[in-house]
This record gives C-alpha cells, sequence and structure tokens, in this order.
C-alpha cells in the first residue's frame, strides 16, 4: 500500500478517478439510450420498435453503469454521499421513478397486449424524460454548490432542459448509427436540430462554474494554466464544427461515415467531462468536502481496489464483447 | 408520524418491491439454463418451447429487478447517511464486490441471452444463460453476506464511533450468512416452482395440452416438492441460529414475555405490547420449548429482558413479527401440503389428465412465494429493531433529517407507481400464458443443438 507513497492520498485520487470514469461512461452510454427515448414521439409507430431495438441489448448494463458511479460514492466517500443525495432528495425521486417506468415501458409495450402498446410507449418517453431532466437538474445544482436559492434552482431548471437537449442529441447519432433508410434521414434531421442545445449547455455550465466560485476562475484564468488548458475548448469548437459539416452532408454513398456523428459526440462529452472534472477537483461536494476528507478508511478503500483491477478488465471486455455481437444495423429484437 | 418511522416504511416499501423480482430471477435463470440443457441433450422440441415462455417472464421480472434497485442503491444516501457513515467501511467493500462481480456480469451477458440466440453459436448463448444465472446468484451471495452482517456483526473494530474491518473472512463468513444464504436460495426456487407450477397449471386449465406445458408443470411440482422440507429443515436451523445469536428476535417470534422453561408453542395470539402479555392465546404446552431446545423444560428467552434499567424498550414490535412469522410458516406448510399431493397426483394421473381441482389449487399459489419470501424478510428484518446493525449502529442514528413531509410524499408516489407495476406485471404474465395457450407459435425457427451444423430457417423480413 505504501508503494506510491500515501495511501492516503493516492487512494481516494484513484476512486475519485475511477468514480469519475463510470459517470463518464455512464453519462455517453446511458445518453444515448435516455436519448432514444426522449426521440421516440417523433417516429412514426411502424418506427418505433426498431427504435427500442436499437438500445434493447444494451440499456440494462448502461444503467449498472449509474449503480457503479453511485455505489463508489457511497463506498469510497461515504459522508459526501449522505449530503449529495440527501440535498438532491427530490430529482433523485423523480430520476428514480422516471428509470422505472422507462425500464418497465421497456418490456411492457412489447408484452403486453396491443392495445396498451400506446400506454407503454408514451410511459417509455415519460420516464426518459423524467430520468433526463433531473439529472441536468442535479448537474446545475451541484455545479452551483447544492444550495437551495431561486436563482440556483433557475439555472439548474436551465440545465435540466441543456443536459436532456444534449442527450437527444447523442440519442440521434445513435440512431445515424444503427439505423438505415427513412428512419436514419429522421434521425440526421433530429440531431440537426438538437445540435443547438448541445452548444448552448456546454455552453452554459462552461461559463457559470468559473462565476461561481473564484477558486475555479483562478483555476481556469491564471497563467500559465490558461495556455495548456487551451486545447479543451479549441478542439471541442473543432467537433462542433465538424458535427455540423457532418450532419450537412450524411448519409452519404454505402453509409460510409455514419458511425463519426457518434464518435465525435461522445469526444464532446468526454472533453466537457474532463472540464467539469478540473473545476472541482479536489472537492466533491463543491467548495464544501474534498475528496481526502471525505475517504473511506484506506484498508477498505484498498480491498475494493484490489478486486476492481481484476474486475474492471472484465466488465470493460465482455462489454465490448457485447457491442460486437450487436454491431451493425439495429434488427428486431427477437428471443429465439 | 415522524421521518424515522416514514423512512423506515419507505425503506420497506421499496425493498419489498425490489426482493419481488430478484427472488424469480434468481431460480428462474438455473431453470432456464436447465430447460437449454435439456434440449441441448434431448432435441426435443418443447424445452426450447418452455425455454420461450420462460424467457419473457425471466425478461420482464429482471428489468423489474434492475430498476428497483437503482432505487435501493439511493436509499442508503437519501435516507439513511448515517448507515454508511457508521459502517461504510465494511458495507462499502461488500456492495462494491456485488456491482462489479455480479452486476454488470448479469446485465451484459442477459443481452446477448435474450436477443442474442440468432447472432451467436449455441455453446455461446448457453454459456450466456449460465452467466446471467451464475450472477443473480453472486449478487444474492454479497447481499446476503452484507445482511447477515448487520444481524450477526464479527470481524470490525470501533474507532471513535466508526467501524473498521480488522478481518475480511470474519466479516464474509459470519454466523448467520450460511443459514440465511441458504434460506434465501431455497425461497426462490419455491417460488419459482410454484410460479411455473401455477402458470402451467392455468395454461391447461385453458385448455393448453402441449408438451411444453406438462414438462413445465412436472418441473415446477418436482421442484417444489423436493425443495419444501429442505426450506423446512433449513428454516429451523435458521431459527435456532437467531436464538443462539438475537434471542430479543426468537421472543418476539415465539410470542414469549417472560423467560422460563416448558414454554408453549403460541400458534395464534394477539400480542398487547402495552399491557406486555397475549391475548385469545391458543398453544400447545410445552411447543416452543421443544421446537428451540429440543427438550421440554428447555428455557426460551421473553420479552422482558429487554427492557433496560431505565424502561427503554430494546426489542423490536412483537405484533409485526409475530404476525410474519406465522404468515410464512403457514404459506409454507400449504406449499408441503400441495406439492405433496401434487406429485401423488403425478404418479396416478401425469401431468395431461389432472382434475381440475387441484389445478385450481396451483394457480391459486402461483405467486404463494412472494408472500413466504416477504413475510419472512418482514420477520428477520422488523425483529433485528432496534438496531440497524445489531448491538452497533440504531436505527434512528441513521436516519436522515430530511422532513416528515418529503419523506411521506415520495413514499406515495413510489407507493402509486408499485402498485400499478405489480398489476400490471402479473396482468401480463396471464396475458402472455393466454397468448400461449391459443397456440401462437412461439418460434418458427429450426434449432440448432449444440455441436450440430447451424440451419437456419430464416423468416421473411428476418
Amino acid at each position: 500500500m505504501e508503494l506510491f507513497g500515501d495511501p492516503a492520498v493516492w487512494l481516494p485520487w484513484t476512486f475519485a478517478a475511477l468514480m469519475g470514469l463510470s459517470i463518464l461512461i455512464y453519462v455517453v452510454l446511458d445518453g444515448f439510450d435516455l436519448g432514444v427515448g426522449i426521440l421516440m414521439p417523433l417516429a412514426e409507430d411502424a418506427e418505433k420498435d426498431r427504435l427500442v431495438a436499437s438500445i434493447g441489448p444494451f440499456w440494462d448494463a448502461n444503467e449498472t453503469w449509474l449503480v457503479l458511479a453511485i455505489g463508489l460514492l457511497l463506498v469510497a466517500f461515504p459522508p459526501a454521499h449522505g449530503l449529495i443525495l440527501t440535498s438532491l432528495y427530490l430529482p433523485v425521486f423523480v430520476m428514480l421513478i422516471g428509470l422505472i417506468l422507462r425500464g418497465v415501458s421497456f418490456e411492457l409495450r412489447a408484452k403486453a397486449p396491443l392495445k396498451q402498446k400506446r400506454i407503454w410507449n408514451s410511459a417509455f418517453f415519460t420516464g426518459s424524460l423524467m430520468a433526463s431532466l433531473s439529472q441536468g437538474f442535479m448537474l446545475g445544482m451541484y455545479v452551483m454548490g447544492l444550495t437551495w436559492t431561486w436563482p440556483h434552482v433557475a439555472f439548474s431548471l436551465l440545465t435540466a432542459v441543456f443536459l436532456t437537449v444534449g442527450y437527444s442529441f447523442i440519442g440521434a447519432v445513435w440512431l445515424i448509427w444503427k439505423t438505415e433508410d427513412c428512419l436514419q434521414t429522421r434521425a440526421i434531421k433530429w440531431a440537426k436540430g438538437g445540435i443547438w442545445g448541445l452548444i448552448l449547455g456546454i455552453g452554459a455550465v462552461s461559463l457559470a462554474t468559473p462565476f461561481v466560485s473564484s477558486r475555479i476562475f483562478d483555476k481556469w484564468f491564471g497563467f500559465p494554466q490558461l495556455l495548456y488548458l487551451s486545447p479543451l475548448p479549441i478542439i471541442s469548437a473543432l467537433l462542433v464544427g465538424f458535427l455540423w459539416w457532418k450532419l450537412a452532408r450524411l448519409p452519404l454513398y454505402n453509409d460510409r461515415w455514419s458511425w463519426t456523428p457518434f464518435a465525435a459526440a461522445t469526444a464532446l462529452f468526454t472533453l466537457a467531462f474532463f472540464g467539469m472534472a478540473y473545476s472541482f477537483y479536489p472537492y466533491v461536494v463543491p467548495e464544501q468536502i474534498t475528496i481526502y476528507e471525505a475517504a473511506s478508511a484506506p484498508e477498505s478503500l484498498f480491498i475494493i481496489l484490489l478486486g476492481t483491477l481484476f474486475v474492471l478488465p472484465a466488465i470493460l471486455g465482455y462489454t465490448v464483447l457485447s457491442y460486437y455481437i450487436f454491431r451493425g444495423k439495429a434488427t428486431d429484437l427477437r428471443y429465439d | 408520524m415522524d421521518t424515522l418511522l416514514l423512512s423506515r416504511i419507505q425503506f420497506g416499501a421499496n425493498i419489498s418491491f425490489h426482493i419481488l423480482f430478484p427472488t424469480i430471477t434468481i431460480a428462474l435463470g438455473w431453470v432456464l439454463l436447465f430447460f437449454k440443457l435439456r434440449f441441448n441433450a434431448t432435441g426435443e422440441r418443447k424445452w426450447m418451447d418452455a425455454y420461450l415462455f420462460w424467457v419473457k417472464i425471466f425478461a420482464l421480472s429482471f428489468a423489474m429487478g434492475v430498476v428497483s434497485g437503482i432505487t435501493m442503491s439511493f436509499q442508503f444516501g437519501t435516507n439513511w447517511p448515517g448507515f454508511m457513515e457508521t459502517v461504510g467501511n465494511v458495507a462499502g467493500p461488500l456492495l462494491a464486490y456485488e456491482i462489479m462481480t455480479a452486476f454488470f456480469l448479469e446485465a451484459v451477458f442477459l443481452g446477448i441471452m435474450l436477443f442474442g440466440a440468432s447472432r451467436v453459436k449455441s455453446w455461446v448463448h448457453t454459456l450466456a444463460t449460465f452467466l446471467v444465472a451464475f450472477g443473480t446468484t453472486m449478487s444474492t451471495f454479497w447481499i446476503i453476506v452484507l445482511n447477515s452482517w448487520m444481524h450477526t456483526p464479527q470481524g470490525y473494530e470501533l474507532r471513535d464511533g466508526v467501524v473498521f474491518a480488522t478481518n475480511w473472512l470474519e466479516i464474509i463468513f459470519n454466523p448467520s450468512m450460511p443459514y440465511r444464504f441458504v434460506h434465501m436460495m431455497l425461497a426462490s426456487g419455491l417460488t419459482v416452482a410454484f410460479l411455473i407450477a401455477g402458470i402451467s397449471a392455468l395454461r391447461l386449465l385453458w385448455g393448453d395440452r402441449c408438451e411444453a406445458v406438462k414438462s413445465a408443470l412436472r418441473v415446477g411440482i418436482i421442484t417444489g416438492a423436493t425443495l419444501i422440507p429442505l426450506q423446512i429443515l433449513a428454516g429451523d436451523f435458521h431459527g435456532l441460529n437467531t436464538l443462539e445469536h438475537q434471542p430479543a428476535k426468537v421472543a418476539a417470534m415465539e410470542g414469549n414475555w417472560e423467560t422460563g422453561p416448558n414454554i408453549p408453542l403460541v400458534l395464534f395470539a394477539i400480542p398487547d405490547q402495552e399491557a406486555r402479555e397475549n391475548r385469545f392465546e391458543i398453544a400447545i404446552p410445552n411447543g416452543a420449548s421443544l421446537i428451540l431446545t429440543h427438550k421440554m423444560d428447555g428455557v426460551v428467552p421473553g420479552l422482558n429482558d429487554f427492557i433496560s434499567e431505565d424502561g427503554e424498550v430494546l426489542h423490536p414490535r412483537v405484533a409485526p413479527v409475530f404476525f410474519s412469522f406465522r404468515i410464512m410458516v403457514a404459506t409454507g406448510m400449504a406449499m408441503l401440503v400441495l406439492s405433496w399431493a401434487g406429485l401423488y397426483l403425478l404418479r396416478r394421473y401425469g401431468a395431461g389428465d389432472m382434475p381440475k381441482l387441484p389445478l385450481i389449487a396451483f394457480c391459486a399459489m402461483s405467486f404463494s412465494g412472494w408472500i413466504a419470501t416477504l413475510a419472512g424478510w418482514y420477520t428477520t428484518e422488523i425483529g433485528r429493531q432496534p438496531w440497524l446493525v445489531q448491538g452497533v449502529l440504531s436505527t434512528k442514528d441513521a436516519v436522515s433529517d430530511v422532513p416528515a413531509g418529503m419523506v411521506l410524499s415520495t413514499l406515495i408516489g413510489y407507493l402509486v407507481v408499485y402498485a400499478i407495476l405489480i398489476l400490471a406485471y402479473i396482468g401480463v404474465i396471464t396475458y402472455l400464458a393466454r397468448k400461449a395457450a391459443k397456440g401462437e407459435p412461439l418460434s418458427m425457427r429450426t434449432y440448432p443443438r449444440s455441436g450440430e451444423a447451424e440451419v437456419v430457417a430464416l423468416q421473411p423480413g428476418e
């Protein structure tokens, strides 16, 4: 344990990194399948099954990343876990109800009598919307330091809308990759509509964070860090430009490059995430508790880390395997 | 009502709703693997038909279990922050291992198990089915380890009121873990056995005489009849283990107020906690002593021992523990009678010509496993009160300071959603059975057995 220096320093850091990684994977993976749920009402009735089929084999595992992220917060930083979740009591409730509705509608829309399908389709949409909105709201509250004042709530309502648009954007570019013909054309149109929200959303959070805390302001706008942080906004701008340009040209002959918008959107989400992580480090509860203050006993963290070293590569491995097995355009979901 | 009681009810409601579905998927995963292996071995179509019918119910139950389980991971933080702050060093790694070794395994391979049959080789699909069943069992193991540790904690030390782990083997193999794990696995097996028997009986009553239904009925009855005596035995051992480590719980289960020898077995009573006595008691003399100590004059602990000097009550509320224990035992006895009668009728008439009455009885008992499982968990969990972690952390010290109104309104929200979903769940299972009974084919594909060359008859539009 002493190999890398003081375990009370490197263990919390490692766990913060692991937690960040699983939040990032969650936001990208469940982002696209929540996004597909939000886009559902825009699709023709005949296309809805295909929409669901494009996320069918994956959504269970995607949501497990949320359980892992919240689990890591729970096990590695217990006081922060309690503080964050009690202050976000209501949005957490809305999100959970949303995730429940969405998960069960997924099954019930296909298994209940046909005349109920419409109800479960709208429950699927409503659940996805509730989950996205509340996650965006929680993001806003977190940025604002978890205090319930009117301006903070107003800002969080704004981020709620932006994250929802962001999710539907990554959902749309996922559909561009996984579907064909009419539905693909429609998805390209949806993506073009969503890119505005994405730019505004990332912009709003990026501009708001430095002004919430002078500490974050100094972290970004001091010299020389301004210099070596500059690639972050520049690459982001380039990615947005690429998306804009690509979406105007798709679909190409033989479906070439249909995967690139999803890759670019993933890269964009990743950069935005790193920007936030940089801003908030070393705090796990903004401006209140650092990861070092909140960390569990090194002995306990070490036991978890040992397992993680073996298990996480395996998880990533069979996740990739699953995406590989279900590669290519989405086909109807069949049990046989 | 205060935040503490409302939070307890909310946690109880959430975990009750959640446990319904894992109770089904834990054992159903293994049953599906059995169907699949039988098909691989015999090539008989009926096994594949049984697999294809029950995999739908598995998928539905699994989804319900996943989403209601996400709620559980948040409840610790939203309602019980004191739990992780005090015992996080023990509970944390156990939960982390559950997520990492079990949740991902089952969730990822579920996709392949459900939708991958036409995309991967038969043996890969069988392996995926195995890994899902294995994953559900692993997650049972870890969560039972944590829950058992809360009942019988060991392998830790307290520093400034916070628990630190000292011996992980002692923590994992704590005294009540093996009993609880076996008891829960058997409960899951029985729940699924009676569900399969009940739904198959329903399909028979609707005139469905296909081979898959008869075989499923046979599997259900034989599994139920085999597991129920084992479960009664396991329950007895578990009770003796509880007597050793949590005597207050056993006193409440027995409705026994004064410690002493020759304690009767109370069959029915209304425990009155204020007067500290039972009303309308019907009892068998010396019964409790005999069951718990295997001696007529064995000493059984009484509730009055668990009142502190200054009058604080250190035992759980008696009535809920007393009644839920009796509901569990009664359901178990009904299972014993019905499954053994079913066994006899199977020999006498065969699955296809079973008389109507027992078939109706099996239908009525379709969800009896749920009742017994819930009643059993209520017994053990309410029986642990006033402790959250026996002797280490009391429940009232762990609750959050969220306003009661907030807890109440979200509680009502959860209850409404849960009520709708349970109705929808049972409705859809019945609907699937109805559809299958009408003879709609489950699949047009011809199935390759593992090892044979795959010949797939493609359907139009596939």
